[in-house]
């Protein structure tokens, strides 16, 4: 009963204030699945990342499904999710009322303009912190296997940057996978 | 066209059009918010091209996944309360099916090397993915040479990442902070 507590208020604030979408939410559920209640081993969270990334649907939803899952079972996944939307449903339908009787708001819009250099640095420390998971070890040892991440990290962006190419990032996902299987066959 | 109404054979429609999207989208609300709009406004023409805009804006300066407040503003606008739950449901209910097949075969696997490999390879893209993102955001910023954006994103990145300062704490005080500009910009506007 305190888990199903402590889940329902961990991914309320989570839906409170990841404000951009799925990747603003990946910060505050570090802070909170991993660093304040363990519910995740960091390798976990990146690895949490990877399956939200390859399963369809909103990324920070499957997270909570999958974090409410593994920590509670069924009802556990069931009041992580209500917990993750219960912000957008009263905060949403609050502006959708709004909406219908006075239209758009300049007073939101140029605050919200003003906020995002903020969400853009929380998606970036939440990008660095998984850059540091999947290639960190290259700064204590330079090794094959320290080195091998780093070559597909910057492989991956620079095929991502590109915008003539127009890359899935699913199928460079599944490329990703492959590679690491080929890697461990090979050495 | 279906003219939207409170029937149940309308909002029956509604939740298997955001189930649809929910279940078979990869890649997070943006991508999902751009198929609403195809479903929405060119094959079902529920609203126009206009509203869409305004409710991409208002979804993505909600709180929360922008799928979710999409469906949500969708389906207030065009079935009130009932319709937002009708929307709602379809949203939520593909993502907690998926994963909570995807997180015990997850447990299963989770110490079997093979899987561990894939992973290997797997996390190098997702941090890519991430910083690419990033990175085409920074860009409009660097292009109008906006550096005081620019100068603000870094500082906050490192408060966030180096001193490891609350981000819930960050977002309160930028989101008090942004606002008060915003009434500043405001009243030197009506000048």
């Amino acid at each position: 009963m305190k888990l199903l507590l402590q889940l329902f208020l961990a991914f309320f604030q989570i839906g409170l204030f990841s404000i951009g979408g799925g990747y603003a939410a990946m910060p505050f559920i570090l802070q909170q699945a991993v660093q304040k209640y363990g519910w995740l081993t960091l390798d976990e969270y990146a690895d949490l990342v990877t399956i939200a990334e390859i399963t369809p649907g909103p990324i920070a939803l499957n997270s909570a499904s999958f974090v409410g899952m593994r920590t509670a079972g069924i009802w556990g996944m069931v009041i992580a999710t209500l917990g993750n939307i219960l912000p957008s449903v009263l905060i949403v339908l609050l502006l959708a009322r709004l909406y219908e009787k006075y239209g758009q708001q300049q007073f939101m819009k140029s605050m919200l303009e003003n906020m995002r250099p903020v969400v853009i640095a929380c998606i970036l420390s939440a990008g660095i912190g998984l850059l540091s998971i999947a290639c960190g070890a290259v700064l204590t040892t330079v090794s094959l296997r320290t080195l091998f991440p780093v070559v597909i990290f910057l492989l991956a962006f620079i095929l991502l940057d590109n915008k003539h190419l127009q890359v899935n990032p699913i199928l460079l996902l599944c490329c990703g996978s492959v590679v690491g299987i080929l890697y461990k066959l090979v050495f | 066209m279906d003219k939207p109404d409170k029937s149940l054979r309308f909002l029956g429609k509604l939740f298997w059009t955001t189930l649809s999207l929910s279940a078979f989208t990869f890649g997070g609300g943006f991508v999902i918010v751009s198929l609403m709009r195809k479903k929405m406004v060119e094959q079902y023409h529920w609203i126009d091209d206009e509203q869409m805009l305004d409710f991409v804006t208002i979804a993505q300066s909600c709180p929360g996944p922008i799928a979710v407040n999409g469906a949500l503003i969708v389906g207030y606008h065009l079935a009130g309360f009932i319709g937002a739950m009708a929307a709602l449901l379809g949203t939520i209910l593909p993502p907690m099916i998926i994963l909570s097949i995807v997180s015990l075969v997850y447990r299963m696997f989770q110490g079997n090397p093979w899987v561990a490999a894939a992973f290997y390879g797997m996390r190098p893209v997702v941090a890519a993915i991430v910083l690419q993102v990033v990175w085409s955001l920074l860009k409009p910023f660097v292009h109008d040479r906006k550096f005081i954006q620019i100068l603000v994103c870094l500082g906050v990145f490192c408060l966030l990442f180096f001193l490891k300062i609350n981000v819930v704490f960050i977002m309160l005080c930028s989101l008090v902070l942004s606002a008060a500009y915003a009434l500043y910009q405001a009243r030197e506007a009506k000048r």
